[in-house]
């Protein structure tokens, strides 16, 4: 797939030497990347290789222990650059608010920090909705939705923002073939509509070459390898091979 | 321990800088209002009665023997408002509303929500701890004032109607009005009104420092019972004693 042309708005990130602990545990040994404006760029890598940990590093959720993370050429860690850029992310699990209604949680941003009057909010939470599929479901408490449907509405959430940098945790994890491909066209759409830079995190080979402008491949906490789904294909890290040839191979029974 | 001593005084303090914004806040205010009273008053009303009723059962009698039953109003107004009602009900506020509040952090911090409202730029002492911080500050205060008069109804009835006492109603309230002054219950309300800080911060902060999954929820909902009545306790011995220093 090729590169989104960068939006006026859309956000550079660069991640420098980044170095993240958990006691003994080594999560994150020196990761570095750039990504581009506009660009959709994919994080692969297996379970447990520090994907989400670098996510959550890029959206200033965790601090590292050393390296930083360049928003614009600014440390998101500095005060000041959350406000100065809009920013969102769609967690693994959704993390839709239980004690809202689907509603309230695609309108949350505008509502709490008083962008819009709430007949404004509730048209944009509608649009929003409808583009993600869910049209009429604002009353409805995310409890009754299944994981798909939540996952869609965490996206229609992050849509509100305006985001120049929306990042996705494992965007397809738990769902079947079916909503993971209406979950990958959302991240398409909403990566060619609004321009906004998109990292995304997974494991889903598919996933990643097919929506993927650059990926790069995670490995115990490194890097090994950033090209395009193509370069990726072809590499002839055995690593990189390992990953993405594995298949189940059982013996058939009569 | 020192950390979490920390911790909390940085929490508290955030809490307090957002304070200026609890008006746009004071729809979760009222929510966390009507929770907590629906949750509590009819709870607070039967202990309160029983609490009166035990003190007069307990020290009537003896009272009697001594030829000084005529003080039993006195002695359990005062009993009620300066020390009972704002300690057992802070202590039962600690269990019902406090286990709430950090069940309820601690579950939004494990499933990410509030990693959730960070990532939307929202504050999450302004959105989750203010408003429960206001809603509990200004209502255990009420539930002690429901407390008092209860507690005194309470003694009444068993002073009256228990056979070895027998003081009557009148007698009872008489001396009660006598010895029980306004400073008296508003040094009970300021007692309650310092509980309720305690509960809501320390209950705060366990559901916001939770980690792992259900059983850190169920650790955190017991730190922040244990430390919240634990904390009453001793908070009570100082302030009761910060409270005679400064009437004299």
């Amino acid at each position: 797939m090729s590169a989104s042309p960068p939006h006026p708005e859309s956000v550079g990130v660069e991640v420098r030497d980044l170095r993240k602990n958990f006691g003994w545990l080594k999560v994150l040994q020196g990761v570095s990347f750039q990504v581009r404006p506009g660009e959709l760029f994919v994080i692969m890598g297996p379970s447990g290789s520090g994907k989400s940990v670098l996510l959550k590093h890029i959206i200033g959720l965790m601090t590292p222990d050393s390296g930083e993370i360049l928003i614009e050429g600014e440390p998101i860690q500095d005060s000041g650059v959350r406000d100065k850029y809009r920013m969102a992310m769609v967690f693994q699990s959704g993390a839709l608010l239980t004690s809202l209604t689907v509603g309230e949680n695609v309108g949350l941003y505008l509502s709490e920090h008083q962008l819009k009057p709430p007949n404004e909010i509730a048209a944009i939470v509608a649009r929003a909705l409808e583009t993600v599929g869910l049209k009429g479901l604002e009353e409805r408490s995310p409890g009754e939705l299944s994981g798909g449907m939540q996952k869609r509405v965490a996206i229609a959430r992050a849509l509100v923002v305006e985001p120049q940098l929306v990042l996705f945790d494992e965007p397809t994890s738990e769902l079947d073939p079916l909503m993971a491909v209406t979950i990958g066209e959302e991240i398409v759409k909403l990566n060619k509509n609004t321009g906004a830079t998109s990292i995304v995190v997974t494991h889903d080979r598919d996933l990643a070459f097919a929506i993927a402008g650059r990926v790069a491949m995670i490995n115990e906490g490194r890097i090994i390898l950033i090209g395009t789904p193509e370069q990726v294909r072809r590499s002839a890290d055995p690593r990189v091979q390992k990953f993405i040839g594995a298949e189940l191979a059982t013996p058939k029974t009569n | 321990m020192f950390q979490n001593i920390g911790e909390i005084l940085i929490l508290f303090w955030r809490t307090l800088q957002a304070l200026p914004q609890v008006w746009r806040e004071r729809q979760k205010v009222f929510a966390q209002l009507f929770d907590i009273g629906n949750a509590s008053l009819l709870m607070v009303c039967v202990l309160s009665f029983f609490i009166g009723g035990v003190l007069a059962l307990q020290t009537g009698p003896v009272l009697v023997e001594r030829g000084i039953s005529s003080v039993l109003g006195g002695m359990i107004g005062l009993s009620m408002c300066k020390e009972l009602a704002p300690v057992m009900i802070a202590i039962l506020t600690a269990g019902r509303i406090g286990s709430a509040m950090s069940a309820e952090i601690g579950s939004m911090r494990v499933y990410e929500e509030i990693d959730a409202l960070r990532t939307l730029n929202i504050d999450p002492v302004r959105y989750l701890v203010l408003p429960r911080m206001v809603a509990i500050a200004l209502a255990v205060p009420v539930l002690v004032l429901f407390s008092i008069p209860v507690g005194w109804m309470g003694g009444a009835l068993v002073c009256e109607f228990n056979r070895k006492i027998a003081v009557g109603f009148h007698s009872y309230f008489e001396n009660l009005r006598e010895v029980v002054e306004l400073g008296d219950v508003l040094n009970g309300l300021f007692k309650s009104f310092v509980f309720a800080l305690t509960i809501g911060i320390i209950s705060c902060h366990q559901g916001l420092s939770t980690r792992g999954g259900p059983r850190g929820i169920g650790r955190s909902v017991t730190k922040a019972v244990v430390n919240s009545i634990v904390l009453i306790l001793i908070l009570d011995y100082f302030l009761t004693r910060f409270l005679l220093y400064i009437k004299k």
